[in-house]
Order: structure tokens, then sequence, then C-alpha cells
């Protein structure tokens, strides 16, 4: 007996890291996108060491300061306020990042909640099928037509608005944020559960529990992750929307509070032109972020549109 | 079989006027929130009257609303009271009807909405059929792309950005209001050119926020369509490139947007709402924030209720329009 040598070289597995730093570079929107979230992370990690957090509340600082930034003369600099201030006395630094980690709580609390709630009622009605899915469809259906956020509208200002915090917000949201992702996730069980190796799971004795998590589950875990990006949008979307109508928790600083404090103060006709825009520049960031990497996430799950170089 | 679709389509937007309206009736009285009371009280607190008159007013205007009746008889009254579009009375303005206060706001939204959303279309459609024409040159393909930057911004944000540009910085445009202050409104033509230098920054906010996702959807469709037989056949009949673009092309694609249209109706006029808040335009959007602000609860329900069953009936009736557009579609 001869040992054989295989005439090539056995094939070198790059590094995971590797593999990753690859598919990004293919990969665009999802690179930038996570880009715009790390630096909006570290700006918030850095102001959160910085600045004194209750300058982010009324009356803590000279109020309608302009920006410091802008001032180019260095020497200046000491004792200004970098984002200026606004007309209630709130640092609007401060203020911008208690803001933002705010606005993305919500967003990913909402979305975390829609997209489980999606998640169970997707897999029960599609996998079961019967009077429940017919129900869960019809209900779906009706309520798709309704403007989701007048139906907000109605549910923020029939609560007390002293008792409105971050966390009724996101339950605001979650309440009809969820019909999105049950029919995405429901479409796609329909699918799946027709296939083949569903079908010998089945013939092989594998129960309801163990196809559902074993089988199921994990083929469909890109669309969960790519569902709950696009609920996080939504969150952070729809929480921005009520705030910028007056229906945000009053006291905190949230992005979309903060550009309706300075609506309503006419911070344009009064020429404090900072109060409105760091705001609106932030959740520029925010929405355009998430949109990206929900576009990049889509590539992932759906490996039809996915580029090749 | 026609009359049956119909009949299936009208009672599903009375269905979903049904859910909109018991929404709107139930989840208020879920809440301890009495908006009587709180008016009321607001009242009495800058002067007018003892605390003590407080609870008879109170009970006396539940009366008047049938508060005091049971819950039942309450909707039903209250369902019944909507099948004739009566939508109660403003809290803060008193005599005035809700319907009269939509009447009179509704024409400035229906004005800018109409607008802007069609031209939004329009615009976004062409270029995204031009970006994925394999023909046109790449100029005109490039055009499309910084509107597709622009897609997942609302416009309320690009709203803020306009007015900080164009109109605080340059001075181009008026900071908000329907027209200037100091000019009576009547039909002649200097006031009908301020009212439109008005809303050109809203419009162009409300434009910029959905091309967008018109001339994605649009390029989508191009693409799958290109591939066709019966446009490879026109082009191998000969004909004018233009006339394989408008008539092979462009029309075919367009038919599912239509659809398109339809399903963004709600975004569009939840866009609409906010940004006519922001500029302070007369509209729906403005009297439902100033609603919001005064706990005017009765205006808040009603226009949220007309917003609801005209996005629903629109819906219905686009749909109802499609056998027009797409032959082939017999409803049956």
């Amino acid at each position: 007996m001869t040992t054989l040598t295989s005439p090539v070289a056995p094939p070198i597995q790059p590094s995971r890291w590797k593999l990753i730093r690859g598919y990004l570079r293919r990969n665009k929107s999802l690179l930038v996108g996570l880009l715009i979230l790390l630096f909006l992370i570290l700006f918030t990690l850095t102001g959160l060491f910085i600045v004194d957090p209750k300058h982010a509340f009324p009356l803590s600082v000279r109020s309608k300061q302009p920006p410091g930034l802008l001032d180019f003369a260095i020497e200046n600099w000491p004792g200004k306020l970098p984002l200026g201030s606004d007309f209630f006395g709130r640092d609007m630094y401060a203020a911008m990042v208690r803001g933002l980690w705010q606005t993305a709580l919500i967003g990913v609390l909402s979305g975390a909640a829609g997209t489980l709630i999606g998640v169970v009622l997707g897999f029960t009605s599609a996998y079961f099928g019967g009077l429940f899915d017919t129900i869960v469809k019809g209900i779906c259906q009706i309520l798709t037509p309704i403007p989701v956020f007048m139906i907000q509208i109605i549910i923020a200002s029939s609560l007390d608005k002293r008792d409105v915090t971050i966390f009724t917000m996101a339950g605001i949201v979650v309440m009809l944020a969820w019909m999105a992702p049950t029919l995405v996730i429901r479409s796609q069980v329909l699918s799946m559960k027709e296939r083949q190796f569903v079908s010998v799971a089945k013939l092989s004795g594998v129960g309801n529990g163990g196809i559902i998590f074993g089988e199921i589950m994990p083929n469909l875990l890109p669309f969960i992750a790519a569902a709950f990006v696009s609920q996080v949008f939504n969150g952070v979307f729809s929480s921005f929307y009520l705030a910028i109508v007056g229906l945000g928790p009053l006291r905190e600083p949230l992005l979309g509070n903060l550009i309706w404090g300075a609506q309503s103060q006419g911070a344009f006709f009064n020429g404090w032109w900072w109060w409105p825009i760091w705001p609106a520049f932030a959740m520029v960031l925010i929405l355009s972020s998430l949109a990206l990497i929900n576009m990049g996430m889509d590539e992932l799950a759906n490996p039809r549109i996915r580029k090749t170089e | 079989m026609r009359y049956r679709l119909i009949l299936r389509r009208i009672s599903f937007l009375i269905m979903v006027i049904w859910a909109a309206s018991t929404i709107t009736f139930f989840i208020p009285r879920m809440s301890d929130r009495n908006p009587i009371r709180e008016r009321f009280a607001e009242l009495a607190r800058t002067g007018g009257f003892s605390a003590g008159d407080l609870e008879t007013i109170v009970a006396s205007y539940n009366k008047k609303f049938g508060l005091d009746k049971p819950l039942f008889e309450q909707y039903t009254d209250y369902i019944g009271s909507i099948a004739q579009l009566d939508l109660g009375v403003s809290l803060n303005r008193f005599p005035k009807t809700v319907l009269e206060i939509i009447m009179e706001s509704l024409p400035w939204t229906i004005a800018l909405l109409f607008v802007s959303s069609i031209l939004s279309f329009i615009i976004g459609n062409l270029l995204g059929a031009i970006a994925a024409w394999p023909k046109s040159p790449s100029w005109m393909r490039s055009i499309a792309t910084p509107f597709v930057l622009f897609m997942g911004i609302p416009p309320v944000l690009l709203a803020i950005f306009l007015l900080f540009l164009l109109a605080f910085k340059l001075k181009l445009f008026p900071l908000g209001q329907a027209y200037s202050t100091g000019i009576a409104p009547d039909w002649s033509y200097t006031f009908m050119l301020n009212v439109m230098w008005h809303q050109i920054l809203p419009a162009i906010s409300l434009i910029l926020g959905s091309v967008g996702g018109w001339v994605l959807s649009m390029r989508g469709m191009g693409v799958t369509i290109q591939g066709e037989d019966y446009v490879n056949f026109a082009e191998h009949k000969g004909l004018q490139g233009g006339v394989i673009f408008r008539d092979y092309y462009l029309r075919n694609a367009m038919l599912p947007q239509v659809t398109g249209f339809a399903l963004a109706l709600g975004s569009i006029i939840t866009s609409g709402a906010v940004v006519e808040g922001l500029y302070a335009l007369p509209g729906l959007g403005s009297k439902l924030s100033q609603a919001i602000q005064s706990n005017d609860f009765l205006v808040i329900y009603g226009i949220v209720l007309f917003i609801t069953m005209s996005v629903a009936t629109l819906m219905v009736l686009v749909e109802f329009l499609y056998p027009l557009l797409d032959p082939r579609i017999k409803q049956d």
C-alpha cells in the first residue's frame, strides 16, 4: 500500500476575524451602519464620563448659550458649553448624551418585545394553523390599514402625562408594532414547514417542540435578527414622532422632546438654531445607521440578493 | 361575481372603521383620566367658580354626554353617532363641532399632501425607471442616488434642516405659518403667491423624504421587467427606445407601484401631520398637536378617527380603480 499524497495543499481555513472583515468589505451598508452606531456609542460613553448628569435637566446652567464649539479662539473654551444650552437652561451636551441612550433604549426594548411577540404568534399560528391562525391573520389584516401613529396618539394622550416614562413609551410602541414581524415570521414558517427536512424529521418521530426549535428556528435566525433590527428602527421612529407632538415623557430630554421644546418655544424665530439642530442631527445618525444595518442584514438573511465580488 | 367582490371589500372597510372606532372608544375609558373634569378643574384654577361647583358641573356634563349610562349603551350610542359622522364637540372652543374644525383645516392638508405625494410618486418612479433602464445615460442614472440616501430620514427631520439652511441662514423662505402676518386671506393673486411661497419648504421636505422609497421599489421592478419576452420582442420589432421605455416598460412596472401608493397612504398622512405641526400650517396635523397640548380630547379622537377612516377608504378606492389601469385583472 502506498500512501496517497494529495497534489494540492490542504485548504487553509481563514481565521474568523478575517472572514468577518472580508464579509464587511463586501457588505458596505452593514459596515457603514455599524461604524455610525459605534460613533454614537462612543459619543454617549465619553459623554457619560465627562458631563454632569444633572445638567440634562432644566435650570441647571445659564440658558440660551450659543455652542462653544463654534468659537474658534481656543482660549475662550474653558467654562463654555460645547453644544450650547436651551431656553430652559439645559446643557445641550448633557441632554444629548442622556437623550441618545434613552431614545436607543426605547427602540431596543420595543424592538425586542415586538420581535418576541411576532416570533411566538407567527410560529404558533403558522405551525399549528386552524382557527388560531385565521384569527391572528384576520387581526393583522384589519389593523394594517389603520395608521399606527394615530392609535398611538390615542393611547399616549389617555395616559397622565406625569406618569409617562421611557418604559411606557416602549410599551405604547409595542402594542401596535407586533403585526409586521408576525406576518413576516408567519409567512417564513409557512414556507419552511413544507420543506423536506421538516417532513423527514416529522417521519422520524421528532415532536413539535423539536421541529420548531431544532429544525425551523435555526434556519429562521437571520430573518428574526433582520426583523429585530427593523423593529428597533420602527420603535425609535414611532417614539420620536410621539415625542415630537408633545406626547413623550416631558421630564426626560429624549431627542424628540428636545425638538418639540425647541419648536414650541420658536427656536428658529428667536435665533437659537442649535437647540433643534443637534437632536435632529443625532436622530438622522441613529435612523440611518439602523436603516443601513437593516439593509445589510437583509443581504445576510437573503443570499439571493447577496453581492459577490 | 363582481358585486360579491365589491361587497367583500366594503365589508372589510366597515370592519376596519369599526375596529378603529372601537379602539378609540375603549382605550380612553380604560384610563382614569376624565377629560371633562380635567378641563373644568383647569377653569376652576384660573378662577370663575368654586371647587364645590366643579362636581355638579362634571356630573351634569357626564349626563349630557351620556357618560353616566352603562358602558355598552355608551358604546352603541357612540358607534351610532360615528355612522352619522357626528364626532362630538370641541371642549375648548365649545359650540364648534369636531367636524367643523376638521373641515376648516382639511383643505390645507389636502392641498399640501396631494401635491407633494403625487409629485414624489412621479419623480420617484421616473428616476427609478431610468436607473434600472440599461440604455439610459449614466449621468441620468446617478441622479437617483442622492434621493435614495434620504430614504431613512423622516420628513420632519429634513424639514428641520431645510428650515435651518434655507429659512434661517439664507432667509430665502419664511420660518413657518401659512401666510405672512399682516395680509388678509382672500382669493387675490398676491395672496395665493404668498401662500405658495410658504408651502414650498414643507412640500420639499415631504417630497425629499419619500422619493427614495419610490426610486428603490421602481428600480427593483424595472430590473425584473427588462427580462420579459414582450420587451425583447418590442426591441426586435425595431421600436424606438423611447416608445419601449414608455409603453412597454414604464407602464407595466408602474402597476405594483399603485398598490404601493395605497399602502403608503398611512405613513404619508402621518408624516404630513407632523411636518404641518413643525411649520405651524393650519392643517389637520397642527390642529391635532394643538388639541394634544390643550387636552381637547374629543378633537384628538375625532381627528384620529377621521384620518383613519379616510386612509382606509382611500385604500379600498385605489383597489377598485386598479382594474381600470390593468385590464388583465377583471376582479373575479
